[in-house]
């Protein structure tokens, strides 16, 4: 049976197989969005001692799958004096960059999309481009509050992306590589192996921002329901609306991921030497993703939102400046070869 | 045939369209969004030039960051466009001279005697571990470390600059102190005040 499968996978054709393999990773991606949504409610609910959602589907499991069933059936509504093509066109534009960051996350040593030697530089690249989304789609919907929104949300997003682009800098700078596969195995080890200690200001810093850079609470001010009504997507309806909801939570477990390859040894067990449980593993890697994805719950369920101010400064003189000092820091260490990590 | 050369067609039409909206479309948001096409297909050609690095570079300095702060103003911008066209006739011959003069220039540099096809070899076709960043950085910081320096330096000067410019002391202006917002403890803010309980039939009299 196996042979079959390769053999016939052998004989498709290049661009059949790369498609392919593009399903496998974008449907377990959206199902996990689709999960993350219930698993969001859940935790929130148990935080705030109540139950959530548990009517449909045995505790509520087809909860999501109901939602999404109902998003799809609803009409879209396009405002009269929007503008038609950029309205319909800006959804797209916010998710198509969230999933095209996935071809370059590696999720063990072997089984990856595109092994790119520029790897950390194009996921970069590919998610400053997201705010896009939020920018035409607040001006697109011809409506105050989704303008501010826009507004808000673009200089937030160029705020952090600096701090977040030095701290990626603090790691490349520890593995010689911008291949996200090369740094993972320079972490090769235990816990004390990986980036997360030498690296710890970049590493809060990085989380961080990236919490930001995905718009969630505490720094969701682009939605701001109690201000600006819900921000950018406040003319939204349907699936286009839905669309927006995808990209942010492809976006967080796109930040999990990345948090977890670059600072935490991605497949790496974090007892090495042991039977079993010290392999290298995708499943090492999903369990950190996870208790990244809770903490940006967590976060939601616990802190007020940032008054808007604050979250420049923070961005501006608290971040940025982290960020350098401790590159030098880094740089020194590497060029004292500090083991374990620069020997 | 290749795929390579189609590929190139095909980014270079939409680089050559996109340029061209920028500077005749009526709608200044629409010419940053071309501008934006314009930057994204040129970082396609360079892709296959093998120049990732620049490539990459190009999306996340001048689409992620720069591109975003001219949409921000030009979102806000109320222009009419009636206005701006009124003087074109005038201008006009300004704008030929000027136009004709950058196009001399370009052509005196980039002519065949420069950057003909036999001037400069073919490029030579590398293989997948090769890695061009790495090739960049060893030669920005040796061979070209001045001039790289001195860009540095130059940045560092403008925007200096551009922050003595903009910058306005306003002496009479209430400023909040974040940092003495931050480090506020519930010591200074409230005050426990003891009160007898007040009984529930005194209360109902």
């Amino acid at each position: 049976m196996l042979e079959l499968i390769l053999t016939t996978w052998d004989a498709l054709p290049e661009i059949l197989q790369i498609v392919l393999k593009i399903v496998v990773i974008v449907v377990p991606i959206m199902l996990s969005v689709a999960y993350l949504t219930l698993a969001e409610r859940k935790v929130i609910g148990y935080i705030q001692v109540r139950i959530g959602p548990n009517r449909v589907g045995p505790k509520g499991l087809l909860q999501p799958i109901a939602d999404g069933l109902k998003l799809l059936m609803k009409e879209i509504i396009i405002p009269t004096n929007s503008n038609r093509y950029l309205f319909i066109a800006a959804p797209i534009i916010a998710l198509a960059p969230a999933l095209a960051a996935w071809a370059v996350i590696p999720f063990n040593a072997e089984l990856l999309l595109s092994d790119l030697d520029a790897g950390l530089l194009y996921i970069l690249a590919l998610t400053s481009f997201g705010v896009y989304g939020i920018i035409i789609a607040g001006w697109a919907s011809n409506s105050k509050y989704a303008f501010l929104g826009a507004l808000r949300s673009a200089a937030q997003v160029v705020s952090y992306e600096i701090a977040m682009g030095f701290a990626l800098v603090g790691v490349l700078l520890a593995a010689h590589s911008l291949n996200i596969r090369d740094i993972v195995e320079a972490q090769a080890g235990g816990v004390f192996h990986w980036f997360w200690l030498p690296l710890l200001p970049l590493f809060v810093v990085y989380f961080l921002a990236g919490v930001a850079e995905t718009n969630r609470a505490p720094f969701d001010v682009a939605e701001g329901e109690s201000e600006i009504v819900a921000g950018f997507h406040v003319e939204y309806s349907g699936m286009c609306f839905a669309l927006f909801f995808l990209a942010e939570y492809a976006n967080m477990i796109l930040i999990a991921a990345l948090t977890a390859l670059m600072f935490l040894g991605g497949w790496y067990s974090p007892f090495p030497g042991l039977p079993v449980i010290g392999e290298p593993s995708i499943i090492w890697l999903f369990a950190k993703m996870s208790v990244f994805l809770f903490l940006f719950l967590w976060f939601r369920a616990t802190f007020p939102r940032y008054r808007y101010d604050q979250i420049m400064r923070l961005g501006w003189k608290v971040f940025i400046p982290v960020t350098i000092v401790w590159l030098l820091v880094v740089a020194v260490a590497v060029l004292a070869e500090l083991g374990p990590w620069f020997d | 045939m290749e795929i390579q050369p189609i590929l190139f067609y095909v980014f270079s039409a939409i680089l050559v369209v996109a340029s061209l909206a920028v500077i005749t479309v009526k709608n200044p948001v629409y010419a940053a969004f071309s501008l934006i096409l314009a930057f994204f297909t040129c970082a396609a050609l360079w892709i296959l030039l093998e120049a990732e690095f620049l490539a990459l570079t190009l999306i996340l300095v001048y689409v992620g960051a720069v591109m975003v702060l001219f949409l921000f103003v030009v979102m806000m911008l109320d222009i009419n466009i009636s206005q701006l066209r009124e003087g074109f006739a005038r201008y006009l011959p300004v704008g030929l001279i000027v136009g004709f003069i950058i196009f001399a220039q370009m052509a005196v540099v980039l002519g065949p005697d420069t950057f003909g096809l036999d001037q400069i070899a073919d490029p030579v076709k590398h293989a997948a571990d090769y890695s061009n960043t790495k090739e960049l950085g060893s030669v920005l910081y040796t061979v070209y470390v001045y001039p790289f320096e001195i860009a540095a330096v130059i940045l560092l000067v403008a925007i200096i600059a551009a922050i003595a410019l903009t910058l306005r002391r306003r002496p009479n202006v209430k400023q909040q102190n974040i940092d003495a917002q931050v480090r506020v403890t519930k010591e200074e803010r409230v005050r426990m005040v003891k009160m007898t309980a007040d009984k529930k039939d005194e209360m109902n009299q």
